[in-house]
């Protein structure tokens, strides 16, 4: 534990904790502020999944490197960089909101930091993402796109082909399946074919990885190993074993698993463990540690008034924002 | 004026827009080392290359959407449907990335891509091959649609929906590809949007888009013969529709026919037909007549499949209608 610790500056350790609190209380204040309808329609928290998010993109080279995923958004938009307030006003359907309140909780995209959105359609980022890396490659960038997909997606169409596009080209291109088990109400064992997605990119002539999605150090690395191949031209797949707490969206009353399998991973918990981890080994206080919360906590709260305070758009936004 | 096929002006178009902007590349089946499944990519990848000429694997849901991505962050894809058949596995690209992404990201993003092949029945290639789906693209918000029906036209617009920041998608047909007309040699755009005026008349206006126009000619030629002089416009752009040159053209003649090799539902040429029944309900002395595809998959056997097609007697008999005329 200590020789994986030490590999990391202070400062770079806070920051990856930091980016998950802050997902983590985003996505707390959303729930509430969608029991109170601030927000509407499907709304799908991230909570439980956050050292996916944080150990994948922290990672990352945002001045060159992008980042692509489905609706499952809001960490990945966090974890990248953009305003919580700019999040929650769109969530709010704001016109503050990072997609002027016409995108909503699936559709958050925040060019500026290179975080492609925010797909509402199961799979349908996938090629999309291939085609972010096609340029970055055409172009001669050094950049490396990052596309994040779920375990309900894995069974599209749109993965197969993209895996054999993304071989074939040698595409700077890293594909993370956060499998948090359930694709919706239905448990991943029950519909995947193979009990590891990562054997699959063999299959592709891609080398698979898998890691413990709670471990936001053990992501870290994978994923800074995997983006170093990407960017010599060597795509993969990397599965990382997760679990979300909430139900699908917000709608979903979770008939289909029991108290004690989300107690279970709750006492795993990604967030505590690190902390644990921090505190063990005096690189965080508990007094530390209270201050980030109480910080965060406040920031959200800030992103909150804004989203309220924010007019709705105009009416004569219907139309705009359709063409260039 | 040189004269061009229809291939060769698309060819021309797209080997210019190539040479003069780095960031357009074409992607598709077969269009780099077979020259194209119909040779609308002769000699391009001989000229730019592997890297600007891209054969695929046969994934159209898989290059189109890598177009997308391609064309989000700067460059300018031209993605070739073999048909727009095989473009039905990839419709989900293109109606819910392509289209909505600019207007989902609230305007950050935009989408600078052109999707092309061939669209409509040809000859004895039976149902799941004769197909007429333009509406299916002109539906979409988001989305614009051309259709040429020229070497001229299918030139001038493929360079501008290239260098258009939208999404763009051009409707071709196998059968066009080898037809002649003249084309400038001086460089030369066609806008997005603007109708064409192909033949002037008084008496009546005929409307229709991409393969249809040589019959629907044909058949103002024979109504002139017994002295109904049809206007004939060839839309060229189904969205942005032209609403202008077809509203002015019926508000001369009082009498429209609407030609479209589509199903008759839900179609491109009941949209016009409507937008006609509004505009120019006032001056309209006869119901709008639409001569469409018949409601039937298209059947291989070839009398089966022309009498599912419209053509030159179905036109004159519903001149005939909305003229009141039964000698014609």
């Amino acid at each position: 534990m200590k020789t994986e610790l030490a590999q990391y500056r202070k400062e770079e350790l806070l920051r990856i904790l930091t980016i998950m609190q802050t997902i983590r209380a985003f996505e707390e204040k959303a729930g509430m502020m969608y029991g109170l309808r601030k927000i509407g329609g499907f709304c799908h928290l991230y909570t439980g999944q956050e050292a996916v998010a944080a150990g994948a993109i922290s990672s990352l080279d945002l001045s060159k490197d992008y980042v692509v995923t489905a609706y499952r958004d809001h960490g990945h938009a966090i974890a990248c960089g953009m305003d919580p307030k700019k999040a929650m006003a769109e969530l709010f359907g704001k016109v503050t909101g990072c997609s002027h309140g016409k995108g909503g909780s699936m559709h958050l995209f925040d060019l500026e930091h290179h975080f492609l959105g925010g797909n509402g359609i199961v799979g349908a980022q996938i090629p999309v993402a291939a085609g972010v890396a096609f340029a970055q490659q055409y172009q001669g960038t050094g950049g490396v796109t990052v596309c994040f997909f779920g375990d309900g997606a894995f069974h599209q169409g749109s993965v197969h082909e993209t895996f054999n596009l993304a071989k074939i080209w040698n595409l700077p291109i890293v594909f993370i399946i956060e499998n948090n088990q359930w694709g919706m109400g239905t448990n991943w064992k029950k519909v995947s074919a193979v009990d590891d997605f990562s054997a699959t990119a063999g299959a592709y002539g891609m080398k698979g990885y898998s890691c413990d999605g709670l471990d936001v150090l053990e992501v870290r690395a994978t994923i800074e190993k995997v983006v170093s191949e990407a960017r010599l031209g060597r795509p993969s797949v990397v599965e990382a074993r997760t679990y979300r707490y909430k139900g699908h969206s917000m709608s979903d009353p979770q008939k289909y698993r029991t108290r004690e399998e989300i107690d279970e991973y709750r006492k795993r918990d990604a967030i505590q463990s690190f902390v644990a981890k921090l505190t063990g080994e005096k690189i965080l206080s508990e007094e530390e540690w209270k201050d980030m919360i109480q910080r965060i906590s406040a920031q959200i709260e800030e992103a909150v008034a804004f989203a309220e305070e924010s007019p709705e758009p105009a009416l004569s936004e219907l139309y705009t924002d359709i063409y260039a | 004026m040189p004269e061009l096929t229809y291939r060769e002006a698309l060819n021309r178009a797209m080997d210019e827009e190539m040479a003069r902007d780095e960031k357009v590349f074409l992607i598709g089946e077969e269009v780099g080392e077979y020259d194209g499944a119909y040779k609308v990519s002769r000699g391009l990848l001989a000229k730019y290359g592997p890297k600007r000429v891209r054969d695929t694997p046969i994934s159209e849901l898989g290059f189109t959407g890598l177009g997308v991505g391609a064309a989000i962050v700067g460059l300018r894809p031209v993605v070739e449907w073999m048909t727009h058949n095989f473009a039905l596995l990839a419709v989900d690209q293109v109606m819910n990335n392509a289209a909505k992404l600019r207007q989902m990201s609230g305007g950050q993003i935009s989408v600078p891509i052109v999707f092309r092949g061939p669209n409509g029945p040809a000859e004895f290639l039976a149902a799941q091959h004769s197909q007429s789906l333009g509406g299916f693209w002109m539906h979409v918000p988001g989305l614009k649609v051309v259709a040429p029906a020229t070497p001229s036209d299918a030139y001038g617009l493929l360079k501008s929906a290239i260098r258009d920041d939208n999404p763009v998608v051009m409707l071709e047909a196998e059968l066009m590809y080898p037809w002649k007309g003249e084309v400038s040699e001086q460089e030369f755009l066609v806008p997005i949007g603007k109708a064409r005026i192909a033949r002037e008349g008084e008496d009546v206006t005929l409307i229709t888009y991409s393969k249809p126009i040589r019959m629907v000619e044909e058949a103002a030629e024979r109504l002139a013969e017994k002295g109904v002089r049809a206007e004939v416009i060839d839309l060229r752009s189904l969205r942005p529709l032209d609403e202008e040159t077809v509203v002015n053209s019926v508000r001369k003649t009082g009498r429209c026919v609407v030609i479209d090799e589509a199903w008759p539902m839900a179609s491109p040429g009941v949209t016009v037909a409507q937008l006609v029944n509004s505009r120019c309900f006032d001056v309209l002395d006869a119901p709008v007549e639409l001569v469409s595809g018949e409601d039937v998959p298209m059947p291989y056997n070839h009398t089966l499949e022309l009498a599912a097609q419209p053509s030159v007697e179905k036109v004159i008999a519903a001149v005939g209608r909305v003229l009141y005329r039964e000698d014609l």
